[in-house]
Parts: structure tokens; C-alpha cells; sequence
């Protein structure tokens, strides 16, 4: 185990929410002034989590806040895994448990709102899903070996290798970060036809929860995001960051600009975009052998 | 003690009211005065409100919906009763209908008067609950902390 190996997880446990908080809210900033607004500051998600820690608890029941407790506890797993230099599979297999603890989460409250909204996240797991692991394939067809060493290792910078697998993976990103049009199951943006969506139910100290989880999530993505350029150069984390940067603003340009779709299109959508992308890209790399 | 004010979320509820005052707390939040730079976020549901910002009076039928919101927000909370019939019942106060204010259900902390209410009024009115929310959420964590030692100590 190189140094690195366990500088990364520890970073990633500590400074996990800090990045994916500011993401969020150079997010809301951004967004604001595309509409023409002032907006809130940068540090905007950071106050509302505080508040959220600091109101009384109104739990639907005990189980929602166990659940929840699980979806972080395994979002923070699932990135140890990834940035200690494990198997990108087994860490993409350890996100999809993550998913399905949130779903519970959600579905257990049995409210109508959280119903609807947990067959669509449901929908989005299935939706993005595909693209995730035939990304994790193309990774083990260019480097040979699915450990994210290996993958770093390797003499090749993967995205001019598989291009078409990193296009179908920001569909799969966006579905994933919950940007319109895509945010199905629920919205950075108030007022949908489902109130919240998932968040329906959770109030103060089960948001705040969910809210971190979700930041250690995007933390986690973007470094999925750089492992396509990353490789033992110390000037290709110059151009990860560089590429992280151009995806997330890309997103926010993205969320802007694009009306929610219906699930089912949602879908389609993604789903043609995996088999067009993904696929060729499969092909090309099977032939080139 | 928690600082709270910087994340105030709003649950915005239409009374019997004629829609000129909602149409006013809408444009709060547009480029012209965007209520979002206070942090504001208006939030539909119930569970994640800090502020109640009700417009129009309240009637026999709403009555029971506007106490049920009450309750399902968590506490420390803050309620603004936008415009003259939430404050008083306003223009249709005579109806056969019509129990009268926003206060008639739950109680009100700040009235912005208006009709329609002005949008600088509104957020006024916001920016005046926003500072009541603090207070109350000061008392709150006070009051969370003695009952807590208070079980300490048995």
C-alpha cells in the first residue's frame, strides 16, 4: 500500500462534505445569476445543514433514521473503497447498496408522495446503472485489471481510449447528481408535482443526514469523473481537476437550461445513450484486441 | 447557541384569498427582489418550513388545514400573516363564510399589512420573522439543554 492509498480515504472522510457542500452551493450561486439574481452565498448549504441539526425531531418512525444513518455510513464506504485503491466494481456494487438502503429509507414511510417518488429513484437506479458498469468495463478492457492502481497506472490517459463510455457516464451522472432534466424522484429546485419527492418525509436532523450523504456522493463521482484523465503523472490531477471542473459546470449549465422530463422518457434517454456510446466504444475496444 | 437565521425556509399557504397577495409573495422571489439572497427557500412541505407565510383570511373550510400545517412543522416557528385579510379578515370579513384573520386558526407573530402587500413589504415582514426565528430557536436549544441536565441529574 502506497502512502497515497491512505492519504486519499482520510481526505476524502474529512473533506468529503466540504467539497461536495461547496459544489453544492457554487451550484445555487451559479444558478442565481444565470437567472439573473444575486443568490444566497457560497456557504449557503453549509447554514442550512446547521439549522436542520438544530430542530426538533419529527420522524415519520425510528426506522427512517437507521436507514438514512445506513445510506451515509455506506456512501462513506463505497468512497474509502474507491480512493484507498480498491476494485472500482466492487465499489460502483457498494454505491448501488447505498441506493437501495435510501429507497428503503424512503418507501418505509408509506406516505403517497414517498411512494411515487421511490418507484422513480427506483427508476434511476435502473436507469444509470448500465452506464456505471460498462464504464467500470472499458476501464478493465484499456488497463487490464478493474483496481483503480492499476487503472492509474496504466501507460494510457483512459479518456482518449474510451470517450464513448465517459459520454454515456454523464448521463448516468446527471441522473445520478439529480439535475434536470433528469430529477425525477426528487429536485434541487422547489415545488414539483411530488412536494419534495424522497425528501417528503424527512425533516431537521433526517435531511441534514441525507444532505451530507449526498455530498459525500458527489465528492465521490467527481473522482470517478478524474480517474478518466488521472495517472501517475502529478500533472494529470492538474487536468482531473480541470475536467471535473468543465463536468460539474456542464451539469449546472445542463440544469438550467432543460425542462424535467417524464420517467419513462427519462429512461429511454439514457438508456439508448448507454447502448449507443458505451456500446461502440465496447466494440471498438474488443476489435482493437 | 445555534445561528440559525442565515437558512430561513418558508411554506407558503393560500388562504380565501383573492391571489394578488400570492402573486406579490412569487415576486419576492423573482430577479427584481429575490428572496433567496436571505437564504429563503420556498420549501412545499410542512416538515422542512421555519416560517409559515399565510395570505388571505380564513374560513370554515381551511381552518382545519391551516392548524394542521401548524402542527406538522417542527419547532422553533415563526408565522406572517401576509396582507389585510390575514391580518383581519380584510375586503370579505362580512362574508357568511369568512371566521376572520390568519389568527382566528394559529397564532401570528408578524402582520404585513396590504393590499395587495408590496413585495418590499413581504420581505419586511420576512426579514422581521427571520430575526423572531432566531430568538425562538435560541429559547429552544435553552430549553433542550435544561431538560436535558434535568435527566442528568435524576
Amino acid at each position: 500500500m502506497s502512502p497515497i492509498q491512505i492519504i486519499f480515504p482520510i481526505l476524502f472522510v474529512i473533506l468529503g462534505p466540504f467539497v461536495g457542500g461547496l459544489m453544492d452551493g457554487i451550484d445555487r450561486k451559479l444558478s442565481a445569476r444565470l437567472q439573473g439574481r444575486i443568490g444566497p452565498s457560497i456557504l449557503q448549504p453549509f447554514y442550512d445543514v446547521r439549522k436542520l441539526m438544530n430542530k426538533q425531531v419529527i420522524g415519520v418512525n425510528r426506522a427512517q433514521y437507521a436507514l438514512l444513518l445506513s445510506y451515509l455510513l455506506l456512501m462513506i464506504v463505497t468512497g474509502l473503497l474507491f480512493f484507498s485503491g480498491s476494485d472500482i466494481l466492487m465499489s460502483v456494487f457498494v454505491l448501488s447498496t447505498a441506493s437501495i438502503f435510501l429507497y428503503f429509507a424512503v418507501v418505509e414511510t408509506g406516505s403517497p408522495y414517498n411512494t411515487i417518488a421511490s418507484n422513480r429513484e427506483l427508476v434511476q437506479i435502473m436507469a444509470y446503472e448500465p452506464a456505471v458498469i460498462l464504464m467500470c468495463v472499458g476501464f478493465y478492457l484499456v488497463a487490464g485489471s478493474f483496481n483503480v492502481p492499476d487503472i492509474m497506472q496504466s501507460e494510457t490517459i483512459m479518456i482518449t481510449r474510451m470517450p464513448g463510455f465517459f459520454i454515456a457516464f454523464l448521463f448516468a451522472l446527471a441522473v445520478k447528481l439529480r439535475k434536470s432534466p433528469f430529477d425525477v424522484s426528487t429536485g434541487h429546485h422547489a415545488h414539483q408535482e411530488l412536494v419534495q419527492g424522497i425528501k417528503t418525509e424527512m425533516g431537521a436532523r433526517n435531511l441534514a443526514i441525507f444532505q451530507i450523504a449526498e455530498w459525500y456522493e458527489s465528492a465521490l463521482l467527481m473522482g470517478m469523473v478524474a480517474l478518466f484523465i488521472v495517472d501517475r503523472r502529478p500533472l494529470s490531477f492538474f487536468f482531473g481537476a480541470l475536467l471535473v471542473l468543465a463536468v460539474y459546470l456542464f451539469m449546472i449549465l445542463l440544469d438550467n437550461t432543460a425542462a424535467r422530463i417524464k420517467y419513462t422518457k427519462m429512461l429511454k434517454i439514457v438508456w439508448i445513450a448507454t447502448i449507443l456510446f458505451s456500446g461502440l466504444n465496447l466494440l471498438v475496444l474488443m476489435l482493437m484486441r | 447557541m445555534a445561528k440559525v437565521k442565515e437558512s430561513p425556509w418558508v411554506l407558503h399557504y393560500d388562504g380565501s384569498s383573492c391571489n394578488g397577495c400570492d402573486i406579490e409573495v412569487l415576486a419576492s422571489l423573482t430577479p427584481v427582489y429575490d428572496a433567496e439572497r436571505f437564504g429563503v427557500v420556498n420549501t412545499g412541505d410542512p416538515l422542512q418550513a421555519d416560517i409559515l407565510l399565510i395570505t388571505g383570511g380564513i374560513n370554515t373550510q381551511n381552518l382545519s388545514v391551516v392548524k394542521q400545517l401548524y402542527d406538522q412543522m417542527p419547532r422553533p416557528k415563526v408565522v406572517v400573516a401576509v396582507g389585510t385579510c390575514a391580518c383581519t379578515g380584510g375586503i370579505f370579513k362580512e362574508c357568511y363564510n369568512i371566521l376572520g384573520g390568519a389568527d382566528k386558526a394559529v397564532p401570528v407573530d408578524i402582520y404585513v399589512p396590504g393590499c395587495a402587500a408590496r413585495p418590499q413589504s413581504i420581505i419586511d415582514g420576512i426579514v422581521q420573522a427571520v430575526e423572531l426565528f432566531q430568538k425562538r430557536s435560541d429559547e429552544h436549544d435553552a430549553a433542550v439543554a435544561a431538560a436535558k441536565s434535568g435527566t442528568q441529574a435524576k
